[in-house]
C-alpha cells in the first residue's frame, strides 16, 4: 500500500533489484564476446583486458542510467549512476592492491628458501647467496631507532598532553605534524650532514640509518602516543590526586599503563612504517655484500636497499639478480604484514574494556 | 599567622619529570632546526667550493629541471588520486554495508603499509610493460594534446606511470582522511536531507560534500606532500633526464628532486655531494610549505566546523 503511494506520488515506478546486477553480466558477457571476436579474426590486435573491463563497465553505466531516466525519472537515474562511479573508484583501488601481493608472493617465492635466510652476498656472482646480512641490518638500525624513538616520543606526548599549556606546547603540537610530513630522503641527508662533522665526507654508518629513522619514527609515536593518553578518563587521574599521589607518579603508575595496549600498537604501526624505507638507508648506511654487525663503523647493508640494488645492479645472471630482488620484496612485505597483525592483536585483547 | 599559610610542596620527581617532558617535546623543535641548520651548513660548499661539472650553468640552473619533475610528477598523481580517493571515502562510508566497509578500509590501510621500494619494483617490472599499450594508443590517437605527443617511450617508464605509481601510494593515506572527515558529518544534517526525499546522492551532495570540503582539500595538500618527497618509487621507475618536458609518454623526463638525489648520492664525491644536499634542502622547503599550509587548512576547520 505504501510503496504503492510513494510510488504513484512521484508518477514513477522503481526498478526491480534484479535489473542492475542482470544488467553488469550481460554488459561484461557482451563486451568479453566482442573482444573475443575482433581477437579471432586479427592475428595483430591482442586480446585486452582492459577494453573488455572498460567497455562492459561503460555501456552498463550508460544504459542503466538511460533506463532508470525513463522509468525511474531524472533523479534516481543520476543516484544509480553516482553508485556506479563511486563503486567503481573503489574497484580501481583494490586492483593495484591484489596485482601486488600476486606478484611478490609468486615472484618471490622462487628464491624464498632455506639458503636466502642462512647466507649473504660475499664472493656470490650470479645465482645463490641470500639476504642475511640484509636481514641483520634491517633488525640492528630499526631496533636502535626504535630505542631512540620510543622514549622521546612518549615523552614528548606526556608532555603535549599532561603538561603542555601555552606558546611553546602549540608550535610543538603543529611541528609534530609538518614533522610526519619531512621526505624520507631528507631525514637521510640530515644523518649524513651530521655525522659528516664527526667523521668526514662520505661517512656510511648503520647508526646513521638509525638516526635518519628515528626522525621520521619519533612524530608517528608521538601522535600514537598522544590520541591515546587523550582518552585515558580525566577521573582516573583526578582519583590519584585524591589519593595524595604526585604528578609524575599519577602519569607513570596509572595513565601510562592504562593507554599501554594503544602506545604498543601505535609503536608497532610506526615500526612498520619506518622498517621499509629505503632512500636514507641508501644514502647513509650504504650497501655491502658482506655481513656487518657493527653499527657504529662501515657501510651496513638493509632488506629495503638489498631489494633496490639487486634490481639497480644487476649482474651478468640477470634473472638471479631479479629472483633476490622479489624475495627480498617478499620478505619485507612478510615483515610489515605480521607487525601491523600485531598492531591489531595487541589492540584488540590488551585495551582496557570499557 | 604566617604559619597557617600553605605553601605548595616542589616534589623533585615532579620536577624532573616535568622537565624530562618539556625537554622531550622541544627536541621536536630543535630536531627540525637542527635538520634545516644542518643541511644549510652542508650545501654552503656547494657555492662557495670548485665549480662542479653537473651544475656549471649555477646551481638554479641545476636544480629547475627536477623542481619541475617534482612538481609535475606530484601534480599527475593528485589529479589522478583526489577522485579516486573521493570516491573511495564515500564508498566506505556512505555506500558499502558497515561490516565489508570494515574489511575494506583494513584493504585499503594495507596499501599504505606497504614499503615504497616494493612499489618500484611493482611499478618496473608489472606496471609499466602493463600499460606501454595503452601509451602507445594514447601516442597514436591523442598525440594532438602535447601531453601525449613526442616519441613514445618502448618501455612505458615514463612521466604518466610515475604519476599512477605515485597516486596508487598516496591514495590510502588521502582516503583514510576523507573517509574520516565524511563519517564526521553531522547525522542531523544527513537525515533532514533524507528526510526530505533526497536520493542518497543528492544527501550526499547537500551534507556531505560541503561538510568536507576542506577535510578533502587538507588531504590532498597532505598526498601532495607524500608524493614530492616519494623517492624510490621514481629512481626506480622513471627513465630520467636533466630537462623540462610536459610530455608524459616519452622516454626523456625531466627527474624529480629525491629520485635524482638516490641515483646521484651513492656514488657522489666531493663537494657534488654538497650539490645534492642542497638540492635536498630545495625539497624539505618545498614539502615544508605545502605541509604547514595543509596544516592550517586542518586547524582552520577544527577552529569554525560544528562537528567539535
Amino acid at each position: 500500500m505504501s510503496t504503492q503511494l510513494t510510488s504513484s506520488f512521484q508518477g514513477t515506478t522503481d526498478l526491480p533489484k534484479w535489473v542492475s546486477p542482470a544488467m553488469l553480466l550481460a554488459f561484461f558477457l557482451g563486451s568479453f564476446t566482442m573482444q573475443v571476436l575482433a581477437t579471432a579474426g586479427n592475428a595483430q590486435q591482442e586480446f585486452n583486458l582492459i577494453a573488455v573491463a572498460f567497455f562492459g563497465l561503460a555501456g552498463y553505466a550508460v544504459a542503466l542510467y538511460l533506463l532508470s531516466r525513463a522509468i525511474e525519472g531524472r533523479r534516481k537515474a543520476t543516484d544509480r549512476l553516482v553508485t556506479i562511479l563511486v563503486s567503481t573508484a573503489f574497484a580501481l583501488a583494490l586492483i593495484p592492491l591484489v596485482s601486488l601481493a600476486y606478484t611478490v608472493v609468486v615472484n618471490g617465492a622462487a628464491r624464498f628458501d632455506a639458503e636466502f635466510f642462512t647466507f649473504s652476498m660475499r664472493n656470490i656472482v650470479g645465482e645463490g647467496g641470500g639476504a642475511l646480512h640484509a636481514i641483520v641490518g634491517t633488525l640492528e638500525i630499526t631496533g636502535i631507532a626504535t630505542a631512540i624513538s620510543i622514549p622521546v616520543g612518549i615523552m614528548a606526548a606526556i608532555y603535549l598532553v599532561e603538561y603542555g599549556r601555552g606558546t611553546i606546547a602549540r608550535l610543538v603540537t603543529f611541528f609534530v605534524d609538518v614533522m610526519t610530513g619531512v621526505p624520507s630522503i631528507v631525514a637521510g641527508l640530515f644523518a649524513y650532514a651530521l655525522f659528516v662533522i664527526f667523521f668526514g665526507p662520505g661517512v656510511r654508518m648503520g647508526l646513521g640509518g638509525a638516526i635518519a629513522l628515528s626522525v621520521l619514527m619519533i612524530p608517528v609515536v608521538i601522535r600514537a602516543t598522544e590520541e591515546m593518553l587523550k582518552i585515558v578518563p580525566n577521573e582516573l587521574r583526578e582519583a590519584a590526586y585524591a589519593l595524595g599521589v604526585p604528578k609524575w607518579l599519577t602519569v607513570i603508575k596509572v595513565v601510562l599503563p592504562t593507554a599501554l595496549a594503544g602506545i604498543a600498537t601505535g609503536v608497532m604501526i610506526a615500526i612498520a612504517r619506518v622498517i621499509g624505507e629505503t632512500a636514507p638507508l641508501l644514502l647513509i648506511a650504504g650497501f655491502t655484500a658482506s655481513m656487518n654487525y657493527n653499527p657504529f663503523d662501515e657501510r651496513m647493508m638493509t632488506l629495503p636497499v638489498f631489494v633496490y640494488t639487486s634490481y639497480a645492479n644487476q649482474g651478468v645472471d640477470m634473472q638471479a639478480y631479479v629472483d633476490r630482488a622479489w624475495a627480498g620484496a617478499l620478505t619485507l612485505m612478510l615483515i610489515v604484514m605480521l607487525l601491523n597483525l600485531v598492531a591489531r592483536l595487541i589492540s584488540k585483547y590488551f585495551s582496557p574494556k570499557g | 599567622m604566617s604559619e597557617t599559610k600553605t605553601k605548595t610542596v616542589r616534589r623533585l620527581g615532579d620536577v624532573v619529570f616535568a622537565n624530562l617532558a618539556f625537554f622531550a617535546g622541544v627536541s621536536i623543535l630543535a630536531t627540525l632546526a637542527t635538520v634545516a641548520a644542518f643541511l644549510f651548513v652542508q650545501s654552503v660548499p656547494a657555492f662557495t667550493g670548485p665549480e662542479i661539472e653537473a651544475s656549471k650553468d649555477g646551481f638554479w640552473a641545476y636544480v629547475l629541471p627536477y623542481v619541475f619533475g617534482t612538481v609535475y610528477a606530484s601534480v599527475i598523481a593528485l589529479l589522478i588520486a583526489t577522485p579516486l580517493a573521493i570516491g573511495i571515502a564515500l564508498y566506505i562510508s556512505h555506500f558499502a554495508n558497515r561490516r565489508f566497509a570494515q574489511l575494506l578500509g583494513y584493504s585499503v590501510d594495507l596499501l599504505a603499509a606497504i614499503p615504497s621500494v616494493v612499489y618500484g619494483l611493482w611499478g618496473i617490472l608489472v606496471l609499466a610493460p602493463f600499460l606501454n599499450p595503452t601509451f602507445m594508443w594514447l601516442n597514436e590517437n591523442l598525440g594532438w594534446i602535447p601531453f601525449f605527443s613526442g616519441q613514445v617511450s618502448a618501455t612505458g617508464r615514463t612521466m604518466l606511470t610515475v604519476g599512477i605509481v605515485l597516486a596508487i601510494m598516496v591514495l590510502p593515506i588521502m582516503a583514510a582522511l576523507i573517509r574520516e572527515v565524511f563519517l564526521q558529518t553531522p547525522r542531523l544534517h544527513e537525515e533532514a536531507a533524507l528526510a526530505l526525499g533526497a536520493t542518497r546522492w543528492e544527501m550526499i551532495k547537500m551534507a556531505v560534500l560541503p561538510f568536507g570540503r576542506t577535510g578533502i582539500i587538507s588531504a590532498a595538500m597532505l598526498g601532495l606532500g607524500r608524493a614530492l618527497g616519494e623517492t624510490m618509487a621514481v629512481a626506480m621507475v622513471l627513465s630520467p633526464a636533466a630537462v623540462i618536458n610536459f610530455a608524459v609518454l616519452t622516454s626523456s623526463n625531466s627527474n624529480t628532486i629525491a629520485a635524482n638525489i638516490a641515483l646521484q648520492f651513492p656514488e657522489a664525491g666531493g663537494n657534488y655531494t654538497n650539490l645534492l644536499i642542497a638540492t635536498g634542502l630545495v625539497l624539505f622547503a618545498i614539502t615544508m610549505v605545502v605541509n604547514m599550509i595543509a596544516r592550517w587548512i586542518i586547524s582552520r576547520r577544527a577552529e569554525f566546523s560544528g562537528a567539535n
